[in-house]
């Protein structure tokens, strides 16, 4: 049997997609978190937690970013353009939230100025990964493999929910993360964080749910229609297992249950996702099929990639294992 | 002005800010790898603690280059969607390879290279720090790849839309002028590094001769400085001879070249180039030596810009200048190097304070060299983006021009304040005297937070020369 290759990179893309949702994600998390934690040494101990992985967390979106051109050019030349002013500033919070973690130890004086840098670029670059979801969802203008939509079609009432759900999620993973990470105070007040968060995210994912079936007929029939239905059904029932987990462990002193209930949510949720995309890429304008590169292209990659993402894989989680524990609060990086 | 002039500043503007980063953390990387090298085998601990210097200065570089090549890698579709759609199928798996084999190997390691010496043990971390080292240059190698295969494309199909489609994919990774253009930029960058190393080592050597850690710095540029140049000079006339035959044009535009010579082109040593006049003002020539330079003969016949319809010629003034200002670094670096090298034979390399001060000018050199190339190459390749095949002005995205300019405005002042603050914080650390931390600090693995709040250790700097600097 042939593999259908633009199949199997839309799985390897969409596996970069989740791969740096969660981990970017708890990173993010930490950042949009850090108004919760005023204190300079706790601030400290949390950009500890996540200096020696942040690097690479970061790499899948290049991953994403780079591997969509290659595989399917004509998606990464017609959403880019869509949503170029998302992308944009999305960039720019990245910008900021990248070297504040490295100069905020550099000054004294500078320090506090950094921190809100940190902070309001891990936030602007969470809301506008949020808000090209939204977008892309209620679905991008395209003819003759060109974007032709207007400059503002990103900015609608359900892409500012996505956008706002996106915030509230990397913030509920930088919870757990930090729970996970941490002991004492700041460890009690992640916790907390993570009980508050973890709700108003659970109304927002029930919210988008309830709102996109209506977005486009496709995904109705995904949810609805039978027999699609009785699969796509699993996929609320184990939220509510894992919002369960999430409660219970919070509620339990457990550290990392809650961190694992956390991602669960966003896999979970990435999954209906790819329920109500498939087999577009594009909702609305491109299958998966159109898009793709020449098979000589994909092939060419597919080569690599077989080898190199699970090593990838491997290393990193190596590099986890070095770094795993609770922090110590006087030991430190940096 | 045009979407189009407004994007070109765009990409010509974040990716000049950007290669100053890689172009200085490649250098390092391998540096720090030496340096870790010589301290696991001498076990002499001053190997230790420069790297210890070095570290967090790679560091800051690292993340600098890290977030503004994320920017890079977006701009593709965000402004140059016709060429994401039309070339990705080529360009886009190079790319994709250096995630894949590069970006993740570097990201990876570096958290161990960095904070994980006490706990992966010295070997593991030897193995971390090489790993990153080897990283930035196999990024090198794909991305030159990439960016040479733009210059003289091969291997390649067209398909019915326009597109490219790749055939042949060993002859688009070693396209013609790849070889030439990785060894050229790896070895720039190499000495980009040496220059900024070397001084930071004339500076403390200045301030006090006798500091140890200065010497090694400063010994171990100037061996570079006077080994790698001239290998150096070589291979970039070797790359001239491949951007002879396969971009002629090019090398009109660089050498202000309007008319064809066909018995031995003169070298135009300054002038400067007027593409509406079709002609070079106030050259000032050597007869001849144009041609030897780059034909390697007397008599070799150098083709004139007026060769080419107007709409096909690249604009003369922009390489012509930049040309001249890196081939005027590169000889200025090779006087350096044999200059050290001879006080070193009459014994004067640590006393010599004019050599250290010529060291110390020359300190930002490499990025300044490194940034004429770079304009040279890449203004020289105009109007195509791929070169001969699809022109500029029709890689554009279907983007307005008030949306081009706002995000290149947001770009310059966010560059500016957050790359500005970083450049200062860089040459705060070189300004810190190399000294021997005490043992403690270096058991807990360097706090960064004692280079801000000023500790015993940083009041009372413990010299690490004095023993045997007589």
């Amino acid at each position: 049997m042939p593999i259908d290759l633009p199949t199997v990179w839309a799985g390897i893309i969409a596996f970069a997609v989740l791969a740096y949702v969660v981990l970017d994600g708890f990173d993010l998390g930490v950042g949009i978190l850090f108004p919760f934690f005023p204190a300079r040494r706790d601030r400290d101990l949390m950009t500890n937690s996540i200096a020696p992985v942040w690097d690479g967390n970061e790499t899948w979106l290049v991953l994403g970013g780079g591997g969509l051109m290659a595989v399917f050019p004509v998606v990464y030349a017609t959403v880019l353009p869509a949503l170029y002013m998302p992308v944009i500033l999305m960039l720019l919070g990245l910008i900021f939230r990248g070297v504040a973690f490295e100069f905020r130890w550099r000054t004294q004086r500078g320090s506090g100025w950094w921190d809100h840098g940190f902070w309001i670029g891990s936030t602007v670059a969470g809301f506008t990964q949020g808000i090209a979801l939204g977008a892309l969802v209620e679905g991008i203008d395209i003819a003759n493999r060109q974007y032709v939509g207007g400059w503002w079609d990103w900015f609608s009432p359900f892409s500012m929910l996505t956008g706002l759900a996106v915030v509230v999620g990397y913030a509920l993973l930088g919870a757990t993360w930090l729970n996970l990470k941490t002991v004492g105070d700041i460890q009690e007040h992640a916790r907390k964080m993570a009980l508050v968060t973890g709700v108003i995210l659970l109304v927002l994912i029930g919210a988008v749910s309830l709102w996109s079936p209506f977005i486009n007929p496709v995904y109705f029939d995904r949810w609805f229609g039978w027999p699609t239905a009785f699969f796509s059904a699993f996929v609320p029932m184990l939220l509510v297992v894992c919002a369960f987990a999430l409660w219970h462990g919070l509620t339990h002193d457990k550290h990392l249950q809650p961190f694992l209930a956390a991602l669960g949510l966003f896999i979970l949720s990435f999954v209906g996702l790819g329920i109500s995309f498939y087999p577009y890429i594009v909702p609305g304008s491109l299958t998966i099929e159109e898009a793709a590169a020449p098979d000589s292209s994909l092939m060419f990659l597919l080569v690599g990639a077989v080898v190199l993402v699970p090593t990838i894989l491997i290393y990193t989680g190596y590099a986890y294992w070095v770094f795993r524990g609770k922090l110590d609060p006087d030991e430190g990086y940096h | 002005m045009t979407a189009e002039i407004l994007a070109r500043i765009q990409f010509a503007f974040t990716v000049s800010f950007h290669f100053l980063f890689p172009a200085f953390s490649i250098g390092t990387a391998s540096f720090l790898a030496v340096l870790n090298g010589l301290w696991l085998w001498k076990r002499d601990p001053v190997y230790l603690h420069m790297f210890e210097y070095w570290k967090t200065i790679f560091a800051i570089t690292f993340g600098m280059g890290v977030v503004s090549g994320i920017v890079m890698s977006y701009q593709f579709g965000t402004n140059w969607a016709t060429f994401s759609d039309r070339a990705g199928a080529v360009i886009g798996p190079l790319m994709g390879y250096e995630v894949l084999t590069a970006f993740f190997l570097e990201a990876g390691f570096l958290g161990i290279a960095l904070f994980g010496r006490k706990r992966v043990g010295d070997t593991l971390h030897m193995v971390a720090v090489v790993a990153v080292a080897v990283g930035t240059l196999i990024s090198a190698t794909w991305i030159t790849s990439a960016n040479s295969w733009m210059h003289t494309p091969a291997g390649y199909g067209i398909d019915a839309n326009g597109n490219f489609v790749p055939e042949d994919w060993w002859a688009i990774i070693f396209n013609p002028s790849f070889p030439y253009r990785l060894t050229h930029t790896v070895l720039a960058a190499f000495l980009t590094t040496a220059f900024a190393v070397g001084a930071v080592g004339a500076w403390h050597l200045l301030k006090d001769r006798t500091n140890r850690q200065a010497r090694i710095m400063f010994s171990m540029a100037m061996w570079m400085a006077a080994l790698v140049t001239p290998v150096q000079i070589f291979v970039g006339d070797l790359h001239g001879l491949n951007t002879l035959e396969y971009q002629p044009a090019k090398i009109a535009a660089m050498e202000g070249h309007y008319e064809t010579h066909t018995d031995g082109a003169p070298l135009i040593l300054f002038g400067i180039p007027d593409d509406e006049a079709e002609t070079t003002h106030f050259a000032l020539e050597i007869p001849k030596l144009g041609s030897l330079i780059l034909t390697h003969e007397w008599d070799g016949a150098i083709q004139g810009l007026k060769e080419w319809a107007r709409e096909d010629r690249p604009p003369a003034i922009i390489p012509f200048f930049t040309f001249r200002i890196m081939v005027g670094i590169g000889f200025l670096m090779l006087g350096l190097g044999l200059w050290s090298l001879w006080e070193r034979w009459r014994g004067n390399f640590y006393t010599n304070k004019t050599l250290h001060r010529a060291a110390l000018v020359m300190g930002p050199s490499g990025f300044v060299a490194v940034l004429a190339g770079w304009f040279t190459t890449e203004v020289g390749r105009q109007p195509y983006t791929v070169y001969g095949m699809l022109r500029t002005s029709d890689s554009l995205s279907p983007v307005d021009a008030p949306a081009v300019g706002a995000s290149l405005l947001a770009f310059i002042i966010v560059y500016f304040l957050v790359f500005g603050a970083g450049t200062f914080y860089l040459l705060r650390l070189m300004r810190r005297p190399p000294v021997i931390a005490e043992d403690h600090e270096l058991d807990k693995g360097p706090h960064r937070a004692a280079g801000i709040t000023p500790g015993p250790a940083q009041e009372e700097p413990i010299r690490s020369g004095g023993v045997d600097a007589n």
